[in-house]
Parts: C-alpha cells; structure tokens; sequence
C-alpha cells in the first residue's frame, strides 16, 4: 500500500466547505486533501456529517461556502452527472440501484457515457462490445456472474451492496466515494467485501466513510476524523490511534479495540 | 443463444406483418375495416405513449397535444396538395405529422420535462388544457367548433392507388405502424431506450453514472411526439376530418387507459390495450350508454387488482405454462371466473337498469341477486386461486 | 368604477370557492403525497347531493347533509380503494384517482342524467344585498363568501388549536414518528381525505346553484384547480390562497373585459388595416382568450419560478 505515485498530485482538495441547513450548522469549515491513487478513510460518530460532506462532494447539495475541486478543477456546487463525468464516482448508503433492470443492465448502463455513447438512440446495445465488456468484466469482479438476468431488486441485502459497489466503479473514474459500503453486513460478508474493496480499487483513488474499525484499518492509508462537522486530524492509521484528540472525541476503547 | 434470439424476433416480426396483411381479408366487413384502421392509429400512439410511462416513468395527461397537431398540420397539408400548393404524396404525409409532433414536443417537453412524477403529471395537464382552449381561439388553423376538413384523394392515383377505398387506408396506416412498431422496439435497445428505463426506476442515481435526467426525459418525449404525431396525420387521412377535441382531455385520457389496461410494463402491453379499448368503445357504444363508465371501471379494477395490466397478467402465467402446471390452476380459476362472471352480469345488470330507468321488478331483483351471489363467493375462490398459487411457488420457482 | 367593484367582489367570492376546493386538495397532497385527480368530483358530489336532499329537505338541511355525504364517499374511496394503491406508488394512486373521476363523472350521468339539473338558490337567499352604484348585488354570493371564511377559519382553528389538528400535522411530516407514539395514522388518513372531500363537497353545494349543476362541471373546475395548486406551490396553504385570489380575478376580470390589443394600439394611435394578417391575430379579445390565461399563468410559473409563488415541496 504505498502511499501513491505522485506525492504531489492531489486527486480532491476541499478547501474551508461549509454547509448549514437553515440555521443548523453540519460542516463548520472542512479541509481536506486526498491524494492520488490513495485509499483515504473517513471515520467520525453519528452525526459528524459524513455522509452530508459526501453529497457536497458528489454534487448532491449546494456547498454555502468554501471550495471542493477535482484534479485541480473546481467542481464546487456542479451539477451531480457533470462531476461524474469529470470522473468521480461515488456509491451510496442506502441501497441505490436501478430496481427494475437486471444486474448486467445495471452496470451496462453505468459504461454508456464512459464510453461515448451519451444519448445516442441509434446504436443497439447489443453490437456495443466495448459496454458489454467492460459490463461483463465488472460483473466478475463483484462476484455476482450467476445472478447476471436477475431482476435488481429481487437480489439479497449484500447482492445489492455489491451491485451498488459495480455501478459505482464500471464506468472507470479514477475517484471513488464509498459510503458506509459494508453497513448491515455480517462479519463474512464484510470480509467478502474488504477483499472487493481492495480489488477494484487497486489503481484508484478511494475516498471511504465506514463506522467498521476492522474495514477502516484493513484497508486505509490514511485516516481523517470528523467530528461535528470538522476534520480534528488527519493522518495514518497509527497516528490516528495514537492522537489523543481523537480518543476523546471518539469513544477511545474502539480504537484500541482492533490491537487484536 | 444469441443466433436463436435474433431468429425468434425476426420470425415475430415476420408473423406481425402477416398478421396485418392477412387480417382484412379475414375481416373483410365495412365496419370492421374501419375498426382495424382505427386500431392501427392506436397502436402507434399507445405506443409512442408508453415511451413516456412505461420506459421513463413519465405520466403525462398531454399526450393528444402532439396527435392533434399533427393531424392538423398534415390535414392543412393535404389541403395544400390539393390546390397543387405542396408535392407530397399522400403515403408520406404521416412524415409531415411526425415532424410536427416532433417540434411541439421538443418546445413544450424542454419546459415540462425538468421535473417527474406528479408535477410532471400536472404541467402535462395544464398544457394540454392550454392548447385545447386556444383551438377555439384561432380559428384558422384550428377550424372552430367544426375542424378541418379534407380529401384524402387529393394526391391523385399513384401506381394504382388513391386512398379513396378503405382498404387501402388501411393498408397504409398497417404499414406505419408496423414501421413505427419496429421503431419504437428498436429504441428501447439503444442506450438512450435503457437510460430512460434507468431513469424511470432511479433518477438520482441516473446522475451518478453521468446521465442528465432531465436531458434523457426531453429526448424520450420528442420521440414520442414525434410517433403521436404519426398516428394523428393516419387519422386525419383516415377520417378526413379532424375536430380540437382529439387534442383535448378525453384523447390524452384515453390514450392512458388503453396504455395501462394493456400493461405499461412490456412494450407490447399497449398494443393489446389499443386493440381492446377500440374494439369495446365501437362495440360496446352500439349496446350500451354505460360504456364509459365500465371502462372507468375496468380501469379502477385493473389498477386495484393488477397495475401491470393485462400483459403482466399474461406473464406472470408464463412460469406455470413452462412447468405445465396449467391444469392444476384450472378448477380454482373456473370457479372464480364463475363467480366472478356472476357478480359481473349482476353489476351489468343494475348499471343497465338504471340507465334504462326500468321500473322495479323481476330483472331488478334478479340482477340485485347475482351480484350478491357473485359477490358472496368472489372473495373465497380468489382466496382458493392465491391458495393454489401459494403451493405451486416452490416448483415454478425454478422456471421463472 | 361601478364594474371594477362589482368584479372585484365577484371575483373575490370565486376566488374563496376556488381556495375551499384547492385547500382540500393541497391539504391531501401534503399529507398523503397523493394528488386527487378526482377532487373536483367531489366538488361535484356535493351539488349533486344537495340537489337531491333539498328536494327533500329543503335548502338548509342540505347545506349541512350533503358536505357530510361526500364525506362518507370519501372516506370509503380512501379506506377501499387509495389505501389499497398506496402501496403501488404515487403513480398508481394519481392513475386511481384518474380513473375515480371518470366513474364519478358516468355514476352522475347514472343517476341524474345527462342534463343540468334544477338547483337553484334557495328563495331565502334570493335578494339583492345591496345595490352598488347601478349593478345589484345578489345577497347569495355574499352568503357564499361568509360560509367559505367560517368554514377556512374554522378549519385553521382545528389544526392549530386542537388536540387532533396537532396530530394531523404532526402526520404531515412525521407519519411514523405518530405511528409509533401510537395514533392509527392510517385513519388520520383516513380522516384528512374525508375532510378535504367534505370541504369540496362544501365548495360544491355553494357553487352549484350559483354556477350550474351538470355532469362536466367536474372537469370544467378541476384543471383550474390544478393550476391554483400549480401557481400557489404545491404543499403550500397559503400559496394556495393567493393563487386562488389570483386565478379567481383572471376568470371574472378577463371574462368581462372585451379588450383587444388592436384596442390598446387604438389608444396609442396606431390602427391596423383590416386586411393584413395580424388582424386576425390581434383582434382577440381578452374575453376571447379568458379560458387560456390561468393555463398560460402556470407555464409561465413553471419556466421561471418551478416551485409555484410559496412552494416548498419539491415534488
């Protein structure tokens, strides 16, 4: 797990991110930099805004003030699909597939703009080899080849986190956010989806929120904590479990809990 | 596999097309012709409506909007020919309907389609109002309280055709709307046809795989503008008239009912509810004044009972036709059908009653009778139908 | 001067029947997220209902009964048919009450005929009130007004002050919440779809004798609705009410006005030569366009302010 090739390449920078719902203060001033081809953790207790920091970074809601850019790029407050193009991905915490298509249809259709195909209503899906492809080749990597006709919404629990995980990265973007990818999982499934995790993201850049210790230092290179709404430190997994900051905010016990 | 699926869709279609030439001469009555004809029109709007709801999830009550306008635009072109002012053939007006649906569509859909569900449902609905009051504003166009009239023959006869006989109307509206038929399946393989359908069952995350829902939900009503104006211009040259009310509520209304009793969730659900709701509304229209409200009806109940329509009723027997278990569904369905049938022709009964202001007496008490009857024993067979279904599960499990 | 007073209040007790039916409506569609296509059915119902009981009851009784019927019907349609739809999407209960209004609409046809029926303002009500410069007017229009506030404010009073409004608006936005501290919301439901159709079914009793009483007022009414609801923002009461303010001074005003923009150029100094093509076109009258302008107010909304003058909803 080396820590990227270009140090000095920094695939998503948040700058000063602010955002309050009415008078409801949730992000009071984030600052955060991940770099290129790393596997960033963000952990924090309920409540924090970790799942809201995801949305101001994916497009979902209007940021109130400060700056979030992408390969240099400002993509602050852009509408979610031209983020997306721009090649952010980002999966989500509540189930989020397309119900009513099958398993291989759901990652097809993510290929289509990778790939050029936008909105074309002349080509027929099925002389497209390079979406079938890539389709075909997501769907091995997620596990999921012998549920390839099922309809989506009649997968187990864990079939769709796993799907969710195959719309997310089969379009190819380089930057990654998975949102609490292994919530509600049992201890092998969580394993199953450690082990993907690490797979499809080996030449990425992944930027994950988890509340699972075990996930969050099996997998991370670097942690961040957010605590109401700000980042109180940032760093390696061993750094984090020696701040004392972050043992206060943060129910120490968990932290030393994974020293087994 | 995929050798034998292309074989399978190409014999389809094979057997479609023969099925539309063959068919007037099986029906070869005045009054059928024109039922045919009709279906064909509504074939191609039910459709082009269907792209909207089933596909993209967008319920429109404006559809009529595009069909009208494109009858009546190709109606003024056909006038034009007349008087030697425009050069189309007759056969290629319907293009002249269509490019009309097109542009109104992609006007007004640019404003209607940035939000889905129920305002999108409603701001269907405004417009289409809006259209159909300003047709009596501008009579010019519109031609008032009487519509525009027009003369199918003006083209002439080109190799042996002049459209004055029915038959070869219909001939001409079969083959628009086997084209449109095969247009339309083919835009649900395209990846625009599989994002609309993404966009339908999630619009949010439609955006996180790069796709601008509101974009795709533009586009998917242009087409279908486009194939209603189609089926507007076939009617115009059918019925050589054409009056505001096919652009009113009444159209738009119809055209979603007969695409939700056919099943809006397989492409050719609508096709079985514009044959149905045409064949009932010219039948039933002869027998009774009732028969709008049977098909409110009959809406209401398919809503309640089955919302995929017809065609999801046909296929949800599909895994018991493949297990062969058919049989073993027989005596529960019989006797649901039969009390069913009961209730039916007690409630048939009643509604005809009152219609004819008949006073009270025997038929009254004998239709009060059945649908009591019928009504008493319908619950407990649809109970024994479920019942049925419930065990037979385990082994259709593995054919579905 | 006379006209423009005399419109005003015309167009002011319009304007309050439009906010009885579109309050129903925006009051079902916050709670329930369903949008009762069916609704001016209901509106319907009640001129119907107080038609037949004031034959037998005469005018008052009716005023009272025939609200209360339409009630009933409503809340047997939501117990029966909605609840069960519920479960199918927002999709199928819009499409449930679409279909609700066609067989509302044939049932009427059923029962009453085809043809508008005689209900007519009651003779205790039939007097001019007051005489304005040289128009009179008629006592029952202001009648109207006086049974529309009571009734609105009546209504604003139970859901602030009382025990049960507080859990109806609770429900609003918080249906589990109150489920689980153990109120049957599904008949709060119950119990708001009654209410909004008991309003309607008010609306209608009051409006049917003034308007007429015939099987397509239904339709005639509800797309105007639509467009209060629309313009005010859906989910929003208060949009609501100016929005029905608003369309009710279009209606009556633009139905009055037999002015034309060939007029206001007249004004200017410019005339048109009969002849030319624009004639046609600029001669309209606004009287002439009066069925479109609400419907041309709402696309305008829906281009430049999407979520209507207060909306808060998205959808």
């Amino acid at each position: 797990m080396e820590l990227g090739k270009d140090m000095n390449h920094e695939a998503l920078v948040l700058t000063d991110v602010r955002k309050q719902f009415g008078h409801t203060k949730i992000i009071n001033g984030v600052n955060l930099d991940i770099i290129a081809g790393e596997r960033h953790a963000l952990i924090g207790p309920n409540g924090a805004g970790k799942s809201t920091l995801f949305n101001l970074i994916s497009g979902r809601f209007p940021v109130s003030s400060g700056s979030i850019s992408l390969h240099g790029s400002e993509i602050t407050n852009k509408e979610p699909q031209v983020i997306n193009r721009l090649g952010l991905s980002r999966s989500f915490q509540i189930t989020n597939i397309f119900p009513k298509l099958t398993v291989f249809e759901n990652l097809r259709c993510a290929v289509f703009w990778a790939l050029g195909y936008r909105y074309s209503f002349f080509r027929r899906v099925s002389a497209l080899q390079d979406a079938r492809e890539r389709a075909e080749q997501t769907l091995g990597m997620i596990g999921l080849e012998n549920r390839r006709e099922k309809m989506a919404g009649e997968l187990t629990y864990a079939e769709q986190r796993a799907l969710e995980i195959g719309i997310t990265i089969a379009s190819g973007a380089d930057v990654i956010l998975l949102d609490e990818p292994t919530a509600g999982m049992s201890r092998s499934e969580t394993d199953a989806a450690v082990a993907l995790i690490s797979r499809v993201t080996e030449e990425k850049t992944l930027l994950m929120v988890e509340h699972d210790m075990g996930v969050v230092f099996n997998i991370a290179d670097r942690i961040s904590v957010l605590v109401y709404g700000e980042v109180i430190a940032t760093g390696t997994p061993t750094e984090i479990r020696a701040n004392k900051k972050v043992q206060e905010a943060y129910l120490g016990t968990q932290l030393e809990g994974d020293e087994e | 596999m995929r050798e034998m699926l292309n074989t399978s869709r190409l014999l389809f279609w094979g057997g479609v097309a023969l099925l539309f030439l063959l068919l007037p001469f099986v029906f070869s009555g005045g009054f059928s012709l024109s039922m045919l004809s009709q279906m064909g029109i509504m074939i191609i709007f039910a459709l082009s409506y269907n792209m909207l709801l089933g596909q993209t999830g967008l319920l429109s009550f404006g559809h009529a909007v595009y069909f009208g306008l494109g009858a009546f635009v190709t109606a003024h072109a056909i006038n034009f020919v007349e008087v030697g002012a425009f050069g189309l053939p007759i056969s290629f007006m319907p293009l002249v309907g269509g490019m009309t649906g097109l542009v109104f569509s992609l006007i007004l859909g640019f404003v209607t389609t940035r939000r889905p569900g129920t305002p999108f449902a409603m701001i269907s609905l405004g417009i289409a109002e809006m259209v159909a009051a300003s047709a009596l504003m501008f009579t010019t166009f519109f031609g008032g309280e009487g519509g525009i009239v027009t003369n199918r023959t003006a083209g002439g006869v080109n190799w042996g055709v002049s459209y004055g006989p029915q038959i070869q109307v219909y001939f001409l509206i079969a083959a628009w709307c086997f084209v449109s038929m095969v247009l339309m399946f083919a835009i649900t393989r395209t990846p625009l046809g599989r994002i609309a359908n993404a966009v339908r069952d999630n619009p949010e995350r439609a955006q996180f795989i790069g796709y601008n829902p509101t974009r795709v939900r533009w586009l998917m009503m242009s087409l279908a503008g486009f194939f209603a104006g189609i089926a507007g211009a076939l009617s115009t040259i059918n019925y050589e008239i054409i009056t505001a009310e096919a652009l009113g509520l009444m159209a738009s209304g119809n055209v979603v009912l007969m695409a939700f009793i056919g099943g809006i969730g397989q492409f050719w659900g609508p096709m079985i509810g514009a044959v149905l709701v045409t064949l009932l509304q010219s039948a039933l229209s002869n027998f009774t004044q009732a028969w709008l409200l049977y098909f409110g009806l009959l809406f209401l109940l398919i809503i309640l009972f089955s919302p995929g329509g017809i065609s999801n009723l046909i296929m949800i027997h599909l895994p018991a036709w493949r297990a062969g278990v058919v049989r073993r569904l027989m005596p529960s369905y019989g006797l649901a059908f039969l009390s069913g049938g009961i209730a039916f022709i007690g409630v048939v009964g009643v509604i005809e009653l009152l219609y004819r202001q008949v006073a009270f007496g025997v038929p009254w008490i004998g239709s009060a009778l059945m649908l009591l009857i019928g009504g008493f024993f319908l619950p407990r067979t649809t109970r024994a139908v479920r019942k049925v279904w419930e065990d037979l599960s385990p082994e259709l499990a593995r054919w579905s | 001067m006379e006209f423009f007073l005399i419109t005003l209040l015309n167009s002011l007790s319009y304007g309050l029947l439009l906010f009885m039916l579109s309050s129903g409506l925006t009051l079902i569609f916050s709670m329930m997220g369903v949008l009762n296509f069916a609704h001016a059915s209901f509106y319907m119902l009640g001129a119907y209902f107080a038609y037949q009981t004031g034959l037998v009851f005469g005018f008052w009784p009716a005023l009272f009964l025939a609200p209360i019927l339409v009630g009933i019907v409503g809340a047997i349609t939501e117990r029966y048919g909605l609840r069960k739809v519920h479960k199918f999407g927002h999709v199928a209960e819009l499409l449930f009450t679409f279909g609700l209004a066609y067989v509302i609409e044939e049932i009427v046809h059923l029962i009453w005929g085809r043809a508008p029926v005689d209900y007519r303002i009651p003779d205790s009500l039939n007097f001019t009130l007051f005489t304005l410069f040289n128009t009179q007017y008629p006592a029952y229009r202001a009648f109207m007004m006086l049974v529309s506030v009571g009734m609105l404010a009546s209504l604003f009073l139970v859901l602030t002050k009382t025990r049960i409004g507080m859990i109806v608006q609770a429900s609003l936005t918080h249906p589990d919440m109150v489920q689980a501290l153990g109120h049957n919301v599904p008949r709060v439901f119950m119990l708001v779809f009654a209410g909004g159709c008991a309003l309607a079914g008010l609306a209608g009793v009051l409006g049917g004798n003034l308007f007429i009483t015939e099987p397509s007022m239904a339709f005639a009414v509800g797309s105007i609705v639509f467009v209060v609801v629309v313009l005010g923002g859906m989910g929003s009461l208060v949009g609501a009410f100016i929005a029905s303010l608003l369309i009710g001074a279009i209606q009556t005003f633009s139905v009055a006005l037999d002015l034309s923009f060939l007029d206001l150029m007249g004004v200017l100094g410019v005339t048109i030569d009969p002849d030319s093509n624009w004639y046609g076109g600029l001669s309209i009258t606004i009287s002439q366009m009066a069925p479109v302008l609400p419907y041309l107010l709402m696309v305008l909304m829906l281009i430049v302010r999407p979520r209507g003058l207060m909306g808060t909803r998205e959808s």
